[in-house]
């Protein structure tokens, strides 16, 4: 059917987004294709140094998971940042990443993580990582004949992981003013072996830093550096200003967030003994 | 497209209800038009407001966010659900009264909801649990204080009536 209408197809999982879209007469598919039945879609297995989550799969049970909290656990720590209860038990992730909110949480986790988002046609399955995936605001790489099938996320060996995530918003469970996660990895001297981190709502996708990140590496995260990195961050950012918060403020957020991530980060990893 | 009518079979509140509806019928408009459960109140109609939270399978959801086709084969609560058998208030409809928790009224419903699946999952629920519970309906009323004060109360009288 995809193949058959394209654009004229919007696939509703969760309809959280797509939905009110629909209400504010801001798209009018001719057609509505209802994956919500489709039980295939619904996973979270563990396997091949990550999980998979099939994109159906509703934010409500991801959030409640507790071996995926312990294996990718930035998951967890963005949905609280998720709407509310209400909406958390229809969204999906997938839903979610391919609406492609440039300030919503999922997609930056999504970044920050590397993750790889599998796409499913009659033509075919293909695999895109998700500085691919993710093209423009409300854009993605998915062609009007595809369907997001599942997500993998990495699960990083090292013991001493830790990660973190927060946002500022007008008020909880809106997008983010600005967003932003960090995950750091560390070895038995404390030193940095492995970092990430990214941004939401402050360019057209949401952003990770890894040459930036790399700096990190090799050094035992001091408040000092983790600061001027954080600094550095903001200086290559160009975000836009609206009613609810100025360029210049955006600019500020994504300074301290990035800074505070990344040392909760790393305070999650030390206690890693 | 919108004259073809699509069989529905749905539980709301205990009772098996079949319907034909077009496809791009919101649940919430059913339930108040065709089935005139009128408790569950629409607001914003785009999922912001959560006046029309019913409980789907259980969970608490926005009906205005979900075509009454796709209801088809799940269980639905509204408000007028809440009720004790013999149609009495339940006790976090008394607490409501109890603790002038509602003026308007036009959020109660959504707030019944959301307090109501808290407290089937969270017998002494904590007051940032009630207001995380809470977190997804608006009230221009009350400023909250008193809601949060009633689902308190309900959740000490419930306690009380399990002894």
């Amino acid at each position: 059917m995809l193949r058959r209408e394209g654009d004229a197809v919007k696939i509703i999982a969760g309809g959280q987004s797509l939905v009110p879209m629909m209400a504010m007469r801001l798209v009018r598919p001719a057609w509505l294709l209802d994956v919500n039945e489709i039980d295939a879609l619904k996973f979270i297995e563990a396997g091949g140094g990550g999980v998979r989550i099939g994109a159906c799969t509703r934010q409500a049970v991801i959030e409640r998971d507790h071996g995926l909290a312990a294996r990718v656990p930035m998951l967890r720590q963005a949905l609280a940042w998720v709407g509310h209860v209400q909406t958390r038990n229809r969204g999906t992730i997938g839903g979610s990443l391919a609406h492609a909110d440039p300030a919503a949480e999922l997609p930056l986790v999504a970044r920050v993580l590397d993750a790889t988002l599998t796409l499913r046609s009659t033509r075919g399955t293909r695999s895109v990582d998700a500085d691919e995936f993710f093209t423009g605001p409300m854009t993605t790489a998915i062609a009007p004949d595809e369907c997001l099938h599942e997500i993998h996320w990495p699960v990083w060996p090292e013991q001493r992981t830790g990660s973190a995530f927060t946002e500022i918003s007008v008020r909880h469970g809106d997008f983010a003013l600005v967003a932003a996660g960090a995950q750091v990895a560390l070895d038995d001297a404390g030193r940095c072996v492995r970092a990430t981190f990214g941004l939401g709502g402050v360019g057209q996708t949401p952003l990770a830093f890894p040459g930036l990140a790399a700096r990190l590496v090799g050094t035992p995260l001091e408040d000092a550096l983790v600061q001027e990195v954080a600094s550095a961050v903001a200086a290559e950012l160009e975000p836009g200003g609206d009613l609810h918060a100025t360029a210049a403020y955006r600019k500020h957020l994504a300074a301290v967030l990035a800074s505070r991530v990344i040392r909760a980060a790393r305070d999650q990893a030390r206690s890693r003994a | 497209m919108t004259d073809i009518l699509y069989p529905i079979s749905i539980e709301v509140n205990g009772v098996m209800r079949e319907a034909h509806v077009p496809a791009r019928l919101s649940l919430v408009d059913w339930l108040r038009e065709e089935l005139r459960l009128t408790g569950t109140h629409v607001g914003c109609e785009h999922g912001i407001c959560g006046a029309c939270s019913i409980l789907f399978d259980g969970e608490p959801i926005r009906s205005c966010l979900l075509y009454a086709v796709q209801a088809s084969g799940h269980r639905v609560m509204t408000v007028e659900g809440l009720a004790k058998a013999d149609g009495s208030p339940s006790a976090l409809q008394d607490s409501f009264c109890e603790a002038h928790a509602l003026q308007c009224g036009y959020c109660t419903p959504g707030m019944l909801i959301a307090a109501q699946s808290l407290l089937n999952t969270t017998s002494h629920p904590t007051d940032v649990q009630i207001r995380d519970a809470i977190g997804g309906n608006l009230c221009r009323c009350t400023g909250y204080q008193q809601i949060v004060d009633a689902v308190r109360d309900a959740a000490r009288r419930l306690a009380e009536e399990a002894k």
